[in-house]
């Protein structure tokens, strides 16, 4: 089998179409038994009582913003490098997935620091960085809007995303410098409590619940951008139920 | 083939030279046709520092706290401000399409052209910041340090905020849009040269905060030339 | 039940971070849901032309 033949909008409709519910089912029973551990298995934790029980949102989709960025930064660097229409469409498919996380991420981190540091916002290193990486995914998503041409977005779309991956250890070295330069006047984030094995086997679970919501809704957005794109194509036509698969 | 590929090279490393040449005088002497508008970007940097003190206090131990920072974020707005000329016109003319299409390696061009951009918008803003410096209250040492630190991060400002220029040539909504796109890449440079200032008041050393700046400059050097010729061939495709 | 709802008197930010995250979760499988929808229809709707590959 040829590893190339999938990089082939049309071999790899039908492989995404049936890939994704795998994901998608997983991702929510993984969401299901994390939740169960989170709120029946794990206990009230000593020093922030019922509050941390955020965590097992907060940290899985503050993981996945930044590694969806990388994997975006991967597939652009293939698509500048190849020039595969495929690699740019999952950038694309990733870029609203990647925004979502990152804002869970911030709300969460919000709700989650006023009980716990008495603040819903500190100029803390790792909020700052989020918060910029957020402003970097919304940067992706108004490029892409606002171009026409889908072949120049996408490649302008990929040449903004490796500057910016290029950008984000700068950016938080920069946010962290800053931070400690100024730790007087903040809140000090830095004393993590110690965490029961039950409380992170709960966040890996819901870890990969994130990761694999991401693979599937990445999965269906990068069908529906074929379906936009070669929406002319002769291979389209043959698409067994296009119209009623899709209902 | 060796002696064939050594005369390419030497050619090539001349056709640099010429081209770096070539596009920055031709920018200089355009620059210096419009220069009126130079200095109304120039103006918006003024104003803009002078805007601070009304909005907040004229009290001079909070002035000097916030002086490096405002003189920054000026310089900052003042780059944005003046990105969207960089490529414009040369685009609408069709002169950047020639440009591509000449034997002249497309980096070095851009080069010249970012390097020209700073020479009329970057350097008058190194040149007032003393000025606007005092009037902040600043003294002496980190009167120097802030106009050091602009002088090493401007130059980054004009080299990352091309990149933002040639992607947005010719897009829906340039300006705000070009914002979006180079503002969070800026973070840094603002955080190390205004820290740089800061630092100095707190009684630290400087060093670092310019040697991470011109480490800075320095990796904005090698890339983005490279980043901002294929951005440009991008836009012309 | 109560009890469990009032998370030990941080309801509000347990219960705030679920439910805006289930909200937006929601909204995001929508709303691919309708894109994925109009994109078949419109292909489905195109003249089918050989050459194009």
């Amino acid at each position: 089998m040829n590893v190339y033949q999938f990089s082939s909008p049309a071999t790899f409709y039908p492989f995404a179409g049936w890939l994704a519910p795998w994901f998608a089912w997983s991702a929510a029973l993984l969401a299901i038994a994390g939740l169960w551990i989170g709120f029946a298995v794990a206990p009230t934790d000593f020093q922030q009582g019922e509050a941390y029980r955020i965590i097992f949102i907060h940290v899985p989709t503050a993981w996945m913003s930044m590694f969806i960025y990388l994997v975006m930064g991967f597939w652009s660097v293939l698509a500048l490098a190849f020039n595969t229409r495929l690699s740019a469409m999952m950038a694309q498919s990733l870029v609203p997935t990647g925004a979502l996380m990152t804002f869970i991420a911030l709300w969460t981190g919000a709700l989650w620091g006023r009980p716990t540091w008495g603040t819903y916002w500190a100029w803390d290193a790792r909020m700052t960085s989020e918060l910029i990486l957020l402003f970097l995914y919304f940067g992706v998503m108004a490029l892409r809007n606002a171009i026409d041409d889908p072949r120049r977005a996408d490649r302008a779309c990929a040449v903004l995303t490796i500057v910016g991956a290029v950008n984000i250890p700068i950016i938080y070295f920069s946010v962290q410098w800053w931070n400690t330069l100024h730790q007087g006047a903040s809140v000090s984030l830095t004393a993590a409590p110690r965490m029961a094995s039950i409380m992170l086997i709960g966040m890996l679970v819901m870890a990969f619940a994130a990761w694999f919501y991401t693979i599937a809704v990445s999965l269906w957005r990068v069908q529906a951008i074929i379906l936009e794109r070669e929406r002319s194509a002769s291979w389209i036509s043959a698409l067994p139920g296009l119209a009623g698969a899709l209902r | 083939m060796a002696g064939a590929g050594m005369s390419a090279d030497v050619d090539s490393g001349a056709g640099v030279g010429a081209a770096l040449r070539w596009s920055v005088e031709r920018d200089l002497r355009l620059a210096l046709r419009s220069r009126s508008e130079l200095g109304v970007q120039l103006m918006f940097y003024v104003i803009v520092v002078t805007l601070f003190p009304l909005a907040s206090t004229p009290e001079r131990m909070l002035l000097a706290t916030m002086g490096p920072g405002v003189l920054w974020v000026a310089a900052l707005l003042a780059s944005l401000l003046s990105l969207p000329r960089l490529f414009a016109s040369d685009f609408a003319d069709g002169t950047l399409e020639q440009i591509a299409l000449s034997p002249f390696p497309m980096p070095a061009l851009v080069f010249g052209k970012i390097l020209a951009h700073w020479l009329t918008t970057g350097l008058p803003i190194v040149l007032l910041a003393p000025l606007l410096g005092i009037q902040y209250g600043l003294d002496g040492t980190a009167l120097w340090i802030v106009t050091l630190s602009l002088l090493i991060g401007t130059p980054i400002l004009s080299l990352l905020g091309a990149i933002g220029a040639a992607l947005t040539l010719g897009v829906r909504g340039g300006g705000s849009l070009l914002a979006l796109l180079i503002l969070p890449l800026y973070v840094p440079i603002l955080i190390f040269g205004a820290g740089s200032a800061d630092a100095v008041r707190a009684g630290l050393s400087a060093s670092a905060n310019l040697s991470l700046l011109g480490a800075g400059l320095l990796i904005a050097l090698v890339g983005a030339p490279l980043a901002t010729a294929a951005s440009v061939r991008i836009a012309l495709d | 039940m109560m009890d469990f709802l009032a998370m030990g008197g941080y309801g509000f930010f347990v219960w705030g971070a679920y439910g805006v995250t289930a909200v937006v979760v929601i909204a995001e499988l929508s709303s691919l849901r309708a894109r994925r929808r109009a994109a078949a229809q419109l292909a489905a709707s195109m003249p089918h032309s050989e050459d194009l590959p």
